[in-house]
């Protein structure tokens, strides 16, 4: 008795995890390939008739869509990594403390909705703003400039809206690092800098596994920047998607470009932990 | 010869094959086109068939744009203490392709959507709750005041002759909108849209249907009666206003503020947006339909085929075409008023009113963008309409690899 009990738990703790999976991923994944491979319109109605063509159409119509945006997903990625690792770094080690106060403001900004946020940067960037504005009366920058409907633009956005979530699993890495390998390091001889290359960088970089996850995703599928900040030619797929769902109720195509989106993501992580040399990647990731 | 046998694997492995395939194939979306009615008997019966048993209820729900009417909603509380009905006023309906696509799920199952009155653009999605049968048909035996004060253009638009399923509340023109800071000579002609002068400082809208329009002005072709040809035309120019670089950004709704700005000197624009901008925020900002043409839209009063209260909101539309109540709503809201005798309400009001009062009111009255002239209205046309889906899937494709890339 006790024993099936005992072999029965781990099942039993799994349940509600397996459930909200079930419920939350599986079943609209499914609705989502099934509407991927449907045909028809809203007034009479879609039919499941294994219709390829709306992965052929839809790729080979917003190639260039797909690719900006890896591209900016990546650059705004990078960026992130830059800026984020010094200031992790910097609340781990020098935070005395004081380390939640700074964390805590590292979130403030997030008790503003997403899109109010990027609206204010529509507002300070304007070309005639509170950034431009001055300097353009200064002669410092020709009339003509604009920062808005530029790639610069929307990866600024991208890279300012999902910092935070970069940093906090760099500090969380960062702050575990036993103070005595550090030591360590410095008895054996090591530099600073050697100190770092060798001991604080390798042990942070699960840290930043988990922070390119947590950001990379929902950068390139982010659709707000583009929309708001971009111009012409920034347009990324998710404002495509939500065009294809909304506008032209086109679900097959939708779908399928979701579809897509989401396998090449699948494919970049899975490279990236390759490259990275890390053997199990959610284990890593949960850490 | 034997032929392989199943193994238990492979049984199971086909089960879950089929069962994968079935759960697929389950997840369909309903659609039913239902056949609208072709006679006038016919379409009487439905009125009828619909109306017969329903009562009045002491209550509407109702669901309408943002900035459509007083904040403090004067009219409703003059409804209310008339007839005694409640009027829950929501502000929720922003855009039609998320509003259809948020009530059409409803609707498909037959459910109440929680409206028993919603204001809907003519175009594409006034087209699909037509022809998928979720609108009521509108009784005119209880449509007085319409049938009475509503301009005559109204009583036979395209989108739906003899308002068998929506009345307006009101319509507003597309234009071009300048600000006259940077721009001395004011646009009257579409073609500045492209003078290479303005470079990266033209708005255009990313709807398509809207776009369209002012490619097919351009290359001076008329949207209602045009053809797959001119459509290409008109994307054609419309890539060639892009490539230039001269459009600065395809706008969804938020273009009046980077006009104000100067981050765009002219756009295409609302009628009303200029006017209430102007009013709230000291702006001088114009607005002109030019030459070549302009789009008239209309907003229209409809009722769900699941309204629980379809009495009440009937009696609320047809309150609204009284002549007193139609001007001070037009007074607020500056769109083109379907009731063309508000205008004298309107000048009387200011003939009563003082100060800032009058000034504005004199505004309303004398606005072409509430009253648009003669010579403005002849300019002015409607929305491509599309026979089959096949024609406005082709035509979303030419415009919006305009917009999207």
């Amino acid at each position: 008795m006790s024993r099936l009990k005992a072999s029965l738990t781990p099942y039993l703790l799994l349940f509600p995890g397996t459930l909200w999976l079930a419920i939350f991923f599986v079943i609209p994944t499914v609705v989502m390939l099934s509407l991927s491979l449907q045909s028809g319109d809203v007034v009479n109605g879609y039919a499941f008739t294994f219709n390829w063509h709306s992965y052929v159409d839809g790729i080979s119509t917003y190639h260039d869509q797909i690719i900006r945006s890896v591209v900016y997903g990546v650059i705004s990625t990078v960026i992130q990594i830059v800026i984020g690792f010094p200031v992790a770094y910097w609340i781990a080690f020098k935070g005395g403390n004081r380390k939640s106060i700074y964390l805590f403001l590292l979130l403030l900004p997030f008790l503003v909705s997403f899109v109010l946020r990027t609206i204010s940067w529509q507002f300070f960037l304007s070309d005639n703003g509170m950034l431009l504005g001055p300097l353009k009366s200064l002669g410092l920058v020709p009339q003509d400039f604009h920062i808005l409907a530029t790639s610069a633009a929307v990866i600024g956005g991208l890279a300012y809206n999902f910092l935070p979530f970069m940093i906090l699993p760099m500090y969380v890495a960062l702050e575990r690092i036993d103070p005595r390998v550090l030591e360590a390091a410095q008895d054996l001889y090591a530099s600073k800098l050697q100190t770092f290359l060798r001991v604080v960088l390798p042990l942070s970089l699960p840290g930043v596994f988990a922070g390119v996850l947590m950001t990379f995703v929902p950068a390139t599928s982010d659709y707000v920047n583009a929309s708001v900040l971009g111009g012409t030619s920034n347009t990324m797929i998710g404002n495509v998607i939500q065009n294809q769902f909304l506008v032209n109720q086109d679900y097959p195509t939708a779908s399928a470009l979701s579809f897509t989106l989401m396998a090449l993501l699948l494919v970049g992580i899975f490279a990236y932990a390759k490259a990275l040399g890390t053997e199990d990647v959610l284990e890593v990731a949960a850490r | 010869m034997t032929q392989r046998r199943l193994g238990r694997r492979d049984a199971f492995r086909l089960a879950g094959l089929s069962a994968a395939g079935l759960a697929l194939a389950a997840c369909g979306v309903q659609g039913k086109g239902t056949a609208k009615p072709t006679s006038s008997a016919q379409a009487q019966s439905e009125v009828e068939k619909f109306w017969s048993g329903k009562t009045k209820n002491g209550h509407v729900d109702f669901a309408n744009w943002p900035l459509y009417m007083d904040p403090k909603q004067p009219e409703l509380k003059q409804f209310t203490q008339q007839t005694g009905i409640t009027v829950n006023y929501k502000e929720v309906i922003l855009e039609m392709p998320s509003w259809f696509a948020k009530i059409q799920p409803q609707l498909a199952a037959g459910q109440p959507i929680d409206y028993d009155l919603m204001v809907v653009t003519n175009g594409l999605h006034f087209e699909q709750l037509v022809q998928l049968g979720y609108l009521a048909p509108l009784d005119h035996s209880k449509l007085p005041n319409f049938a009475a004060n509503v301009a005559e253009q109204y009583k036979n638009e395209s989108f739906d002759p003899g308002n068998v399923y929506s009345i307006p509340w009101a319509s507003g023109m597309t234009g071009i909108a300048y600000n006259p800071k940077y721009i001395d000579t004011p646009p009257t002609s579409i073609a500045e849209l492209w003078n290479p002068k303005y470079k990266g400082k033209v708005g255009m809208m990313s709807d398509s249907q809207e776009i369209a329009n002012f490619g097919m002005f351009a290359i001076g072709a008329d949207p209602d009666k045009s053809t797959e040809a001119d459509w290409e035309k008109a994307g054609a120019k419309l890539q060639e206003q892009r490539d230039g670089g001269i459009v600065r950004k395809y706008y969804d709704q938020a273009y009046m503020d980077p006009l104000a700005k100067g981050d765009i000197w002219l756009a295409m624009a609302w009628s009303g947006d200029v006017f209430q901008k102007n009013v709230s925020d000291g702006t001088d900002l114009k607005f002109v339909v030019p030459q070549e043409g302009g789009t008239i839209w209309t907003d229209n009063m409809t009722i769900p085929k699941t309204a629980a209260n379809p009495v009440d909101a009937i009696m609320l539309m047809d309150f609204f075409y009284d002549v007193n109540v139609a001007a001070h709503l037009a007074e607020y809201i500056n769109y083109v008023t379907p009731v063309p005798a508000a205008k004298d309400v309107i000048a009387a009001d200011a003939a009563k009113a003082s100060g800032d009062d009058k000034k504005l009111l004199e505004e309303v009255a004398s606005s072409p963008l509430v009253f648009p002239s003669a010579e403005d209205s002849a300019r002015l046309r409607s929305y491509v309409k599309f026979k089959t889906p096949q024609e406005q899937k082709k035509f979303e494709s030419i415009f919006q690899a305009i917009t999207t890339s």
